[in-house]
């Protein structure tokens, strides 16, 4: 083991861990944004308005994100409509692709975990609502989503994770995040034990993080389930 | 359409591939994920401590870096033992590497499955063996693993499909399945787009035939179980 490789190139690594951070961040706030109105329609009894949602949702969880993010990143190209318009300018960025590929993705994802607990509402809530004569508008802003996404909440940290985890594949695409560094660091120096080994240290240490933050987020969002302290 | 017909061959001749490395890993994967969930259920603090560390770093690590940590790093190690045992330069086979990677990763998760399905597992069944003279391997051989299934198969399947899309990964290291194959059709006829469509349809074939081995496999394990 060389020590003194990672301690060298630690800017580097922190350079990756920043970037890691924000896609990680940026492309989970895009997702939660589409995956609210995904997961709503696809728990709709209509089933017109619910074929499209659960089409878009079987999709993205039954294909790998891999495949997904070269879709785009290599794949926008072929279309001389998208090349001849503005769009060209944001697939030609390989972070952008990166970006709509995690945020499509983990909308799927999300999605899906959203209308399960969107569905499982306890029904008695809902009647309760309609009986103090809230609208329909007023009984899903004020009981149903509150309600949804307390429950969500250890799903939606097993996502957190799993789009952190994904994310290493944005190193493939020429962007310098944790992967992305410690490919840099083991091209250099042909150290793939110490490179490798130092990233996926950052990524533990990530993943320890998201793991702590959920638990107090549950602790607190899920006070009135826990059993009372005597 | 009459380039897809014509590179269609290549991509198939991938999904091969993919199958395979999907297929073998599992083995692996079930070997090492039985031994993982006796191991956090064993009264040995060490077995314990052991299988614990290793479900948190896999879990904590994503497949990726611990795929290219694997092929990289274990061509290291397989030239430096070589070199002292006088030997010429090996090739480590990408082809193995992915394999045994994606074996060691989800081995890990088929652990949590089936420690949670042996949990399940009435304990006067296990007491009855016990009682009726079996040796301890002969409980879990005969009694504690063909019950268990039955619990742990909702998490076999999710894993087994996380699993499958997992292996799209073996492309970075040089293997040619068939995301790999579909980089080279769509690099030659400058159609990526819809090469990557092909593929992304053919593994939701994949994980539609899965579907139907999995209610198959749900139905031979819960022969005896009463469902209202």
């Amino acid at each position: 083991m060389d020590i003194q490789v990672i301690i060298d190139n630690l800017p580097l690594y922190l350079q990756g861990l920043r970037t890691t951070i924000v896609l990680v961040i940026s492309s989970l706030l895009v997702g939660l944004c589409l995956a609210i109105p995904i997961a709503l329609l696809a728990a709709s009894k209509n089933k017109w308005a619910s074929a499209l949602p659960k089409a878009y949702i079987y999709f993205f969880r039954g294909t790998p994100l891999l495949v997904q993010m070269f879709m785009i990143y290599h794949g926008m190209g072929q279309f001389e409509a998208v090349r001849a318009s503005f769009l060209w300018v944001i697939f030609q960025e390989a972070w952008a692709c990166a970006l709509v590929a995690f945020a499509l993705n983990t909308a799927g994802y999300t999605g899906e975990i959203l209308r399960g607990t969107i569905e499982q509402t306890p029904y008695g809530e809902v009647e309760a609502a309609k009986s103090c004569g809230m609208s329909n508008a007023q009984i899903y802003r004020r009981i149903i989503l509150p309600s949804t996404f307390r429950r969500a909440l250890p799903a939606y940290g097993n996502e957190v994770i799993f789009m952190l985890h994904g994310s290493s594949l944005a190193g493939l695409i020429t962007i310098v995040d944790l992967f992305g560094a410690a490919k840099i660091v083991n091209a250099r120096n042909f150290v793939p034990f110490e490179s490798f080994i130092a990233a996926g240290l950052f990524y533990l240490a990530i993943t320890f993080m998201i793991v702590w933050g959920f638990k107090k987020a549950e602790h607190h969002w899920h006070a009135y389930l826990r059993p009372r302290e005597s | 359409m009459s380039q897809v017909v014509a590179y269609f061959p290549l991509i198939l001749k991938g999904m091969l591939l993919t199958v395979e490395v999907a297929l073998l890993s599992l083995l692996i994967a079930v070997l090492l994920g039985l031994i993982g969930a006796v191991a956090r259920l064993s009264k040995s603090r060490i077995a314990r401590g052991i299988a614990g560390t290793y479900t948190t770093i896999i879990r904590g690590i994503p497949d990726l870096v611990l795929m290219t940590l694997i092929f990289f790093g274990g061509q290291i190690l397989v030239n430096d033992i070589g070199e002292k045992m006088g030997l010429d330069y090996i090739d480590v086979d990408p082809f193995i590497a992915g394999v045994l990677t994606i074996g060691f990763i989800f081995g890990a998760y088929f652990a949590e499955s089936f420690r949670g399905g042996i949990l399940a597992v009435a304990r006067g069944e296990i007491e009855a063996g016990h009682a009726f003279g079996m040796t301890p391997l002969q409980v879990f051989s005969r009694i504690t693993l063909p019950a268990m299934v039955r619990h742990a198969l909702p998490g076999i399947g999710n894993n087994w499909l996380v699993m499958v899309k997992t292996t799209a990964l073996v492309s970075v290291i040089g293997l040619q399945d068939m995301v790999y194959n579909a980089g080279l059709a769509g690099g030659s006829t400058r159609k990526p787009f819809t090469f990557y469509c092909v593929v992304a349809f053919l593994f939701l074939v994949i994980t539609g035939f899965s579907d139907v081995g999995m209610r198959w496999l749900d139905k031979r394990y819960s022969v005896g179980v009463r469902k209202a």
